[in-house]
């Protein structure tokens, strides 16, 4: 495994940022750890990482237990936290070399090690520039080096993508892929469910410090059942009066004029709704049957207030 | 300890590659030295010698704390900016990052403190002691500067942000302004002596300064040298005895 961890609970004061957290990560995936601000997932990173002190509860990462052999965790995981700690005045090598450095080996292997993280990232190019001068992309990808110039087991992203420009964000969803292949495990926090959606093997869906859901994209868009029926209208008046047609489980979206209701069997009822909305006389745009997005999952498993503050950041 | 090198020169090469920093710390330390020795200065009374030489000692002294300042606001954002989460993370001693906080910023402040210097000789400064006493107190105020930096850096850790860290530096002010430093601590009045007398820094100070002073020492600050050395040397160890493992504790807890 590379992660065990059984009911963690950590204390600040008297909020209780993990409240009896349970994961369990296999070797050779990508975890995605999901949740709105303040759900607990920094703090089950830096748990992971060895830098807190847990209140109550196991961890075990890569067989090591987190409280009892600490040493031995630092050596097999690899950090990028969610800001860019990379030294600025330093360039994308020398802070590559030095982190390697601190993994404890001589300098020619340290040479090696940063030269080979940076031609897998795709910075040899400004490899001898001070890190300053890198964009914010680059910044990300230096610090996603120095997270694996130590060769790690086990990678540990918190909220890898925040703040980065679409395209970057597919660079490094990529440059995760590839370490996968290449062996290494990964731990990803994210509040953007594409970003699961898109890279990891399996999700875990945190809230209030405490796992509401595990499984495969797949099994957590299965797991809320069936499919959705979208209605989008062409007045925005017609929203409540269609909602109000369709039973109290709709979900109006103002912005884009839509209506969502989720159903288990699907083809009557697109039927009957079709019937009943032709009835009331509502003009639409559009209609669809569709599979759940990972944000409904989502939205049915922590609360509509979650998600709108996961989707605003 | 090679892990404490390693970090200590990433905090020194920051420190160099930065050259406005250098150049902003040395102007308006200079400013400040100039303002003092030549507008202030005339109109403040020594007794027995010219006001830069009463002066320098206590300008370099205090210099400590302000730089001090610098070592918290740093430490503060590398915990802010996640280089600290990186570092505690890494197979490396606990230690090794704040030891080399401390050696990294007691290296740049002797640097400050030697161009401080010469600047000092440029508008007059002289010893009265031998060379070697000279030294001895250069190398006095070094030391001061390594005990306060363990003050500093557990205040940037506690600050957790560089505008924060900044603010607690207000601190050193009255330390700096209300002892021997720039002036002769009897022309302030009677309560304020009370503070200006007993607080750490007017010993140290006087413990620099008795030693530039030569045989002016004794009249002027009425102890001999080592009266004041045992003195700041005491507060000094006091400093790091206090903040060392107060910091060393709130690194782990992270």
């Amino acid at each position: 495994m590379a992660i065990e961890a059984r009911g963690l609970v950590k204390r600040y004061g008297k909020t209780r940022a993990l409240d009896g957290l349970d994961v369990a990560a296999e070797r050779g995936q990508v975890v995605a750890v999901l949740g709105p601000n303040g759900a607990g997932k920094t703090t089950f990173v830096r748990a992971v990482a060895t830098l807190l002190r847990l209140d109550a509860g196991t961890l075990r990462v890569v067989g090591h237990d987190v409280a009892k052999d600490p040493g031995a965790v630092r050596r097999l995981i690899g950090l990028a936290g969610q800001f860019a700690a990379v030294e600025p005045a330093m360039s994308g090598r020398e802070n590559l070399e030095m982190v390697a450095r601190l993994f404890g080996v001589d300098r020619a292997a340290a040479r090696r090690s940063a030269q080979a993280v940076l031609e897998q990232l795709d910075l040899l190019e400004n490899a001898d520039r001070l890190a300053r001068t890198y964009s914010g992309g680059m910044r990300r990808r230096l610090d996603l080096g120095a997270s694996l110039v130590g060769a790690p087991r086990l990678l540990l992203l918190d909220e890898p993508t925040t703040g980065l420009d679409p395209r970057s964000r597919i660079e490094l969803w990529q440059a995760i892929r590839n370490l996968v292949e290449a062996g290494t495990d990964v731990l990803l926090t994210t509040q953007y469910l594409d970003e699961a959606d898109h890279v990891a093997n399996q999700v875990v869906i945190i809230d209030h410090g405490r796992a509401v859901a595990t499984g495969t994209p797949a099994e957590l868009k299965a797991r809320i059942g069936g499919s959705v029926i979208e209605l989008h209208v062409r007045e925005e008046g017609d929203l409540d009066r269609v909602a109000g047609l369709l039973g109290p489980s709709a979900q109006i979206d103002r912005s884009t004029r839509r209506v969502t209701i989720r159903v288990d069997s699907s083809r009557e009822r697109l039927t009957d709704v079709l019937r009943s909305v032709d009835a009331a006389g509502v003009e639409l745009e559009d209609i669809s049957l569709r599979r759940p997005t990972l944000d409904e999952v989502f939205l049915a498993l922590t609360g509509a207030g979650a998600v709108a503050e996961a989707s605003a950041a | 300890m090679s892990a404490t090198l390693i970090v200590t020169r990433r905090s020194l090469l920051r420190y160099v590659r930065t050259p406005q920093l250098i150049v902003m710390a040395t102007l308006q330390m200079t400013m400040f030295f100039l303002i003092y020795r030549y507008l202030f200065g005339g109109a403040i009374r020594t007794v027995g010698m010219p006001y830069v030489d009463y002066l320098v000692p206590g300008f370099i002294a205090t210099g400590v704390l302000f730089s001090g300042i610098g070592a918290a606001v740093a430490t503060a954002e590398d915990l802010q900016q996640g280089f600290i989460d990186r570092l505690r993370s890494l197979p490396i001693a606990r230690s090794s990052v704040l030891s080399a906080r401390a050696i990294a910023d007691t290296l740049i402040l002797a640097l400050a403190a030697a161009v401080t210097v010469g600047i000092a000789f440029a508008v007059g400064f002289r010893l009265h002691g031998s060379a070697l006493d000279g030294l001895a107190a250069f190398g006095l105020v070094i030391a001061f500067g390594f005990a306060f930096e363990w003050l500093f850096v557990t205040m940037g850790l506690f600050a957790g942000n560089a505008q924060a860290a900044q603010g607690m530096g207000m601190i050193v002010f009255p330390f700096a302004f209300i002892s021997s430093a720039y002036i002769p601590v009897a022309t302030m009045p009677g309560w304020l002596q009370v503070f200006a007398k007993n607080q750490p820094l007017t010993y140290m100070v006087d413990a620099v300064r008795s030693l530039t002073l030569g045989s002016h020492a004794q009249a002027l600050l009425g102890h001999p040298a080592s009266y004041f050395v045992i003195r700041g040397g005491i507060w000094a160890v006091a400093i790091v005895a206090v903040s060392l493992p107060v910091a060393v504790v709130r690194y782990r807890r992270g």
